[in-house]
């Protein structure tokens, strides 16, 4: 179930917009934001939201890589496995991500701190091969530098972690 | 390094976006004061027309013809739909555009808008590009109060409103019709045309879709005129300059701004820097991944959108790829078929089923499993994919017959050796 004060300041934007339909996704991406992905209460929520059918939201929540219907990890690496990339050793970068993480493409760490999506050309070829972890941009990377990456998230959420 | 006029790329800095006031410093918003002030939306569309202004976006379709489909007795709203969805493998030169020099596509967008007379623009923006949108947003808002865009620009009676719409992904919301089911929460399946957009587009009103680049000349056109639009082409069929955004295996990728119709090997050789130390020059892709290979014997042709169609090519984008001798072609056609096929849709047939079992034979050539009945296989499915309903398939095509008419002794050499030799595998 959706907090009361998200609830509220999401009725209030879809009131205020002249077509609401167009803030799917961005309600969407906010529930999403909230819970770490969207369960099937959460579809369920949308709709409601919206007056929508679940099926009509499950459509849309079923389509897009940005969008994840099972939960996720802290850092949901998106590795660009376009050709450019491709042509930059990519294949040898996911190889060695999915060696130093322990787990395949899609697939979450045990810990929680990691998931690995493919994704398509992101639209960074001049720092090819490059990865977004939460949609931020890091490239050009080769094993060590992304090795360089993994030891500073990790880092970052065991300090996290410790302060909280 | 070069001497060619910076237009879209005047106010470039190598680390931080051009400010506002830098913009209207160097004669940003001055077309469009100029416009809603001096002259009507027709006077807009016809030095459009008369500037050769072909869409950036891939398709070079004329945009002030686009803008002339709106009838005059259309109903309102209107609007304008910016398309910043660019997801063709190799370009990236609206996200280098957006971070440049973010009020250049504010303000083509509201002469777009001044042109058709609608009142609201709609970026549709990818979730890869959230510093872009988050930058646009900012610099909207600044516009606002600057007067440049909202109520009454430049005390006129013209408003128009701009709002970012994030998409959630997915190569097809690149595509005019999927792109306006996006916006309205429907599932991104394209839709063949009639109705067009610029009857019943976005909520059923008169729509105008452009691309990033396309919309970011308009205002240097209306500023300085068609003549002066058409004269910074090298080439008699090319208008206005093009960013060209280099990348693979040169030494200095990224986008450059030149003169339409500049050939295909000054990108290369000078501006991009050439080849990485050690490494030869085997083929490109000009404008993305839904174009032909070129090869050596294409090095001097002219770029720019009849030029290379005379030839049997397309510009595309402008996103020009390089290859070395040592980077397997059939590779390289599998990771883009690899990329066509995820992408689908699904809508269709010859999409969603003929790209996957390219997918596989292209895969068994690759590592080795190849037959030599493979080959016309590949070719009579590409036929296949012509006939889909929009233009993902062909585009998927296109590098797939290029590979087999361009570069037919390195598929023969997979399938006859049972294996690839070169050193970059797509596995």
């Amino acid at each position: 179930m959706l907090p009361e004060p998200l609830q509220t300041e999401l009725k209030e934007k879809i009131a205020s917009c002249e077509h609401p339909r167009e803030l799917v996704i961005d309600v969407l991406t906010a529930i999403q934001e909230h819970h770490g992905h969207l369960s099937d209460e959460a579809v369920q929520d949308a709709a409601a939201l919206f007056g929508l059918t679940p099926l009509e939201i499950d459509e849309l929540a079923t389509f897009y890589p940005f969008l994840y219907r099972q939960p996720v990890g802290r850092y949901v690496i998106h590795v660009c496995d376009s050709v450019i990339c491709w042509m930059e050793n990519g294949k040898g970068l996911i190889e060695h991500l999915q060696k130093r993480l322990g787990i395949a493409m899609g697939e979450t760490t045990p810990d929680g701190l990691f998931t690995l999506l493919p994704v398509c050309c992101i639209g960074y070829c001049d720092r090819a091969p490059a990865i977004l972890v939460n949609r931020k941009v890091h490239g050009p990377l080769n094993p060590a530098l992304l090795d360089e990456l993994i030891d500073r998230l990790q880092r970052q959420a065991r300090d996290g972690e410790a302060a909280s | 390094m070069s001497d060619y006029p910076q237009v879209l790329f005047r106010n470039r800095k190598p680390d931080r976006i051009a400010t506002l006031a830098e913009y209207r410093q160097s004669g940003g918003y001055e077309a469009l004061a100029d416009a809603v002030r001096n002259r009507n939306p027709k006077a807009i569309q016809e030095e459009l027309l008369a500037a050769q202004l072909l869409g950036r976006g891939g398709a070079g379709f004329p945009s002030g013809k686009k803008l002339m489909t709106v009838a005059d007795d259309a109903p309102f709203p209107r609007y304008i739909v910016c398309n910043a969805d660019e997801m063709e493998p190799g370009t990236f030169k609206d996200r280098v555009l957006i971070h440049a020099d973010p009020h250049q596509l504010l303000e083509g967008m509201a002469l777009a808008g001044y042109a058709i007379s609608a009142s609201v623009g709609v970026i549709f923006i990818r979730p890869e590009y959230e510093s872009a949108a988050r930058i646009l947003e900012r610099e909207i808002g600044l516009a606002m109060g600057a007067g440049c865009l909202g109520k009454r620009i430049f005390g006129s009676g013209f408003s128009f409103d701009i709002v970012v719409h994030r998409s959630a992904g997915r190569y097809i919301c690149g595509e005019g019709t999927a792109q306006l089911n996006a916006l309205q929460a429907r599932r991104p399946n394209p839709k063949l045309p009639p109705p067009y957009a610029t009857e019943k587009g976005l909520w059923n009103q008169p729509t105008v879709q452009q691309n990033v680049e396309t919309l970011c000349c308009m205002p240097h056109v209306i500023r300085n005129g068609a003549a002066w639009f058409k004269a910074l082409a090298l080439t008699p069929t090319g208008a206005g300059t093009k960013i060209y955004g280099v990348s693979g295996k040169v030494r200095r990728p990224g986008c450059y701004e030149l003169p339409m119709g500049v050939p295909l090997r000054e990108i290369i050789e000078v501006h991009a820097g050439g080849m990485i130390d050690g490494l030869r020059f085997k083929t490109c892709l000009p404008g993305g991944a839904s174009t032909r290979f070129m090869t050596e014997a294409h090095l001097d042709l002219a770029m720019d959108f009849e030029s290379l169609k005379a030839k049997g090519h397309r510009l595309g984008t402008g996103a020009v790829m390089v290859f070395d001798e040592q980077t397997c072609l059939v590779g390289a056609t599998l990771n883009l078929i690899e990329f066509f096929a995820r992408e689908s849709c699904g809508w269709c047939t010859p999409c969603r089923e003929g790209l996957p079992y390219v997918r596989d034979l292209l895969w068994r050539i690759e590592n080795g499993l190849g037959e030599p009945w493979f080959v016309g296989a590949l070719q009579q499915m590409s036929k296949h994919l012509w006939h889909s309903y929009c233009a993902l398939a062909p585009g998927a095509a296109s590098p797939l017959e290029s590979l087999l008419t361009d570069f037919p002794e390195e598929v023969e050499d997979h399938i006859r050796h049972k294996r690839c030799r070169f050193s970059s595998s797509a596995g």
